[in-house]
């Protein structure tokens, strides 16, 4: 044994020592653990502390100590500063290991006796471990300076915004055939009720000219390869069937396209469009998308109105998909929220009756730019209603369907009850199971509207049905709630509802996930890195979500992680390189015998396969360095750094004391 | 101590939430026996079963492997492969004579220090009540544990 260890017992005033006899435990290492290469053991007050680390500095210059077993806290708390401390030393950081004696030992156990001995076994585990570590240098990773950003809601445009303005280029993605997501479909915005298109518009416009973005919308992802600061991306770039190198926007082919066609999409079903479209005016880019599924040309061989009328001869019916590449640092995923589907709850009768609607129904029916003009109207269209419910928590917080809060409901529905107010003056009753206003400004617009003699009733909506059991019920949708409040159940007649849907994580979220390498909670949305303290990064390096991909939250909320995130991308682009940790497997070559078992367990896919070779290798940037490839290599080809065979076989023999058990047997 | 039997047990937890469950069972001061010591890896899916048997050849008691819950792994789906794993060893060691509660598999969020402490208690509690391992073929204690001790030896060099 050539090592040279030494071995710091740290007391942590009386955190570790007030159950731990810590100068027993180093005196034990020094003597027992000698013939193990052990040279020097110390306790001392306070490890962590520069005294303490200039303690093993000083060991290190002196001693020659090739290895370093600090028993302390845990390693999720100084690790690093261990690490240093050798650095500083001269030694490799990586040839340090902190053992725990205070979260895993002497907080959680009160027989100092036992603590002690269990602390003698921990250090023990740790010099045995120690013995087969390596000298290891951080992978140094150079950060192309393109972001990628998924989804052109206003999370995604903040993110795009922030990053262009600071000076490096973005590529936007959007689905649809315009930037903008929910919050164009919106007339008001809570609380402050200003114009959603007034604010958000120019921002559309700031994205779609700034040089520093390439758009593309009507585009989606398709294949991500790469790491942190390495990622190749596919996009496909869906065809428009309009050059938009010619197209000026002008319009004049949805003007002249003779098919109209109810728009599911922006206008929420209560609209239409033609074949040829942009889903509103102030769409960016301006630039038209023809939907082959119910264009006459594509349907029927004939028409082709908008190539005759097109005064830039932009239209291309033969146009086709087309694959983009891109090479970018970093990923930001906004890609935002479906509605919760309303007809999955029967009861409320949405599709049924005609005046039940969605809340997205009711932002389009509101909003002045809508089918209506903004007319709160019935379906027939021209009728106002005398009396409106406002159904909370359709779909949230019900074990039934979501058990999360969806966040927004309560506010959207305190403005759409302003609203109706405002504009029809009819009677309007907000059926909640709480009212939860918690920002800015929220709660002051909930007491304005008790003050507008807005109704509220306690009580989760059971029923809405059109089947009157007295006469001032005919004709009316009945919503069956209990007052709460009152004890009561009540029926109220009204003419219209509407239905407060919740936020339901995209339909596709979690093949999406897959794609970027990140992955979704049991309820559907992206795990952040840590909830509270790092929200917009995830367990992928390099990827970050931000706004409703990562949980319900409003507008305000949205931006700020939008803006969160492109602080997050652009510190890294700064760094120009970062250094990551160096836990990652590696193939010996000569022992594989290519069987492949590894090359699906890994979810990374960092294992590669040379079909000429009949080897496997792993791409040690895209290894995040979890060990299963090495628990499950057949022919034990595979290694890992840090927590090797031998490392961790070696710190189970030292906690079981086998090479200290020999000499004394009657220990423990 | 009294004559009362101490297992020896080792438990494999993962650097993200079962470690992390550890250490907030530390911060909380919250209390268990002294029995278990920990092997902290990046992953359950790390979880090498060879780690389980040299555990157990060399005088483990019990052993527990602990990760994240699934759906929650930081590497995505890799504790379903320490799932597979943990059902084959538990018929395996059971081949090999060990009762099959000697080994137990826990999951447990960074958050559920309170779970780890009560888990740990209540194995600690039944190995206690199961007394020592005995392989089938038990003899000489002292041969038991030289034995695994060189076929460490000749794997390392290997």
């Amino acid at each position: 044994m050539s090592e040279k260890i030494g071995v710091y017992v740290c007391h942590c005033g009386t955190n570790i020592a007030g159950t731990v006899d810590v100068e027993n435990v180093a005196k034990w290492a020094a003597e027992q653990l000698k013939h193990r290469g052990v040279v020097i053991a110390r306790d001392y007050k306070f490890m962590c502390s520069s005294t303490g680390q200039e303690l093993i500095q000083k060991d290190i210059k002196e001693l020659g100590l090739t290895r370093v077993v600090v028993a302390a806290c845990s390693p999720h708390l100084h690790e690093a500063t261990f690490r240093t401390a050798c650095k500083n030393g001269g030694l490799n950081p990586y040839l340090c290991e902190l053992v725990s004696i205070r979260e895993q030992c002497s907080w959680v156990h009160t027989d100092k006796a036992a603590a002690t001995e269990k602390s003698k076994a921990v250090v023990a585990g740790g010099v045995e471990r120690v013995i087969w570590h390596e000298p290891l240098e951080p992978l140094l990773v150079p950060i192309h300076p393109a972001t990628l950003v998924v989804g052109g809601g206003i999370a995604g445009i903040q993110a795009a915004l922030e990053i262009a303005d600071a000076g490096y280029h973005v590529y936007l993605v959007e689905r649809e055939p315009s930037i903008g997501g929910h919050m164009a479909q919106f007339d008001k915005t809570f609380p402050t009720l200003d114009c959603s298109a007034c604010i958000l518009t120019p921002k559309m416009v700031q994205v779609g000219t700034h040089p520093n973005i390439t758009l593309m919308s009507w585009a989606e992802v398709e294949k991500v390869d790469g790491y942190l600061g390495n990622f190749q991306v596919n996009i496909r770039q869906k065809a428009r069937c309009v050059k938009t190198d010619l197209c000026t926007g002008c319009g004049i082919c949805q003007e002249k396209c003779p098919k109209k066609v109810i728009d599911p999409v922006f206008e929420a079903g209560l609209g239409n469009r033609k074949a040829i479209y942009t889903p509103f005016p102030q769409a960016v880019p301006n630039y038209p998308v023809l939907d082959k599924e119910n264009c006459t040309y594509f349907l029927k061989g004939k028409c082709k109105a908008c190539e005759i009328f097109c005064p830039t001869g932009a239209i291309d019916f033969a146009q086709e998909d087309e694959i983009i590449q891109v090479d970018v640092g970093q990923i930001i995923l906004a890609t935002g929220w479906d509605l919760f589907d309303a007809r999955r709850i029967p009861q409320y009768g949405y599709g049924r009756f005609a005046n039940v609607y969605t809340n997205m129904e009711f932002e389009r029916l509101s909003n002045a730019a809508g089918p209506t003009g903004g007319k709160i109207v019935l379906r027939d269209g021209v009728t106002e209603p005398k009396s409106v419910a406002i159904a909370h928590c359709v779909g949230s917080r019900d074990e039934n369907y979501n058990k999360y809060c969806s966040n927004i409901c309560c506010m959207q529905s305190l403005k759409f009850a302003h609203l109706v107010k405002e504009r029809t003056g009819a009677e309007v009753y907000n059926c909640y199971i709480d009212m939860r206003t918690p920002s800015k400004g929220y709660e002051e617009f909930y007491n304005r509207l008790l003050e507008e003699g807005t109704h509220f009733i306690r009580g989760k909506v059971a029923e809405i049905t059109n089947a009157p059991r007295i006469p001032e019920e005919e004709g009316k949708l009945i919503v069956q709630v209990e007052d709460t409040l009152i004890g009561k159940q009540r029926r109220i007649p009204v003419d219209m509802v509407i239905l407060s849907c919740g936020l339901e994580p995209r339909h596709d979220a979690k093949e999406v996930g897959r794609l970027f390498g990140i992955s979704c909670s049991a309820d559907g949305w992206y795990i952040e890195r840590h909830p509270k303290l790092d929200p917009v990064a995830t367990m992928t390096e390099g990827v970050y979500i931000a706004g409703v991909v990562q949980g319900p939250k409003d507008i305000p909320a949205s931006v700020a992680q939008g803006a969160a995130a492109a602080a997050r991308a652009l510190g890294k682009i700064q760094q120009k390189e970062v250094s990551i940790e160096p836990v990652r497997a590696t193939v010996d070559q000569d022992k594989c015998s290519g069987c492949r078992i590894c090359n699906n367990l890994c979810p990374f896919n960092a294992i590669l396969f040379h079909e000429d070779l009949m080897v496997s290798e792993v791409n040690p940037a895209l290894c995040q360095g979890c060990g299963t490839c090495v628990a499950a290599c057949p022919a034990g080809a595979i290694s890992g750094t840090v927590f090797s065979n031998e490392q961790v076989l070696g710190q189970l023999e030292g906690l079981l004391l086998l090479n200290v058990k020999r000499l004394e047997p009657e220990l423990v | 101590m009294t004559d009362q039997f101490e297992p020896v047990i080792i438990g494999f937890t993962c650097n993200w939430c079962s470690y992390r469950a550890a250490d907030m069972a530390g911060t909380s001061r919250m209390k268990y026996p002294p029995n278990i010591r920990l092997i902290r890896l990046m992953c359950s899916g790390r979880l090498d079963p060879t780690f389980i048997l040299k555990a157990f050849a060399g005088g483990a008691d019990a052993v527990l492997v602990s990760g994240c819950h699934p759906g929650d792994c930081h590497y995505i789906e890799q504790n379903y492969k320490a799932l597979r794993r943990f059902h084959l060893l538990k018929r395996v060691i059971t081949q090999m004579g060990i009762e099959p509660q000697r080994l137990k598999l826990l999951w447990a969020s960074a958050a559920e220090g309170a779970i780890f402490t009560n888990e740990v208690t209540k194995f600690t509690e039944e190995i206690r009540a199961l007394g020592p391992l005995n392989w089938p073929t038990s003899g000489d204690a002292e041969k038991m544990f030289a034995v695994p001790e060189q076929m460490a030896v000749q794997e390392v060099a290997a």
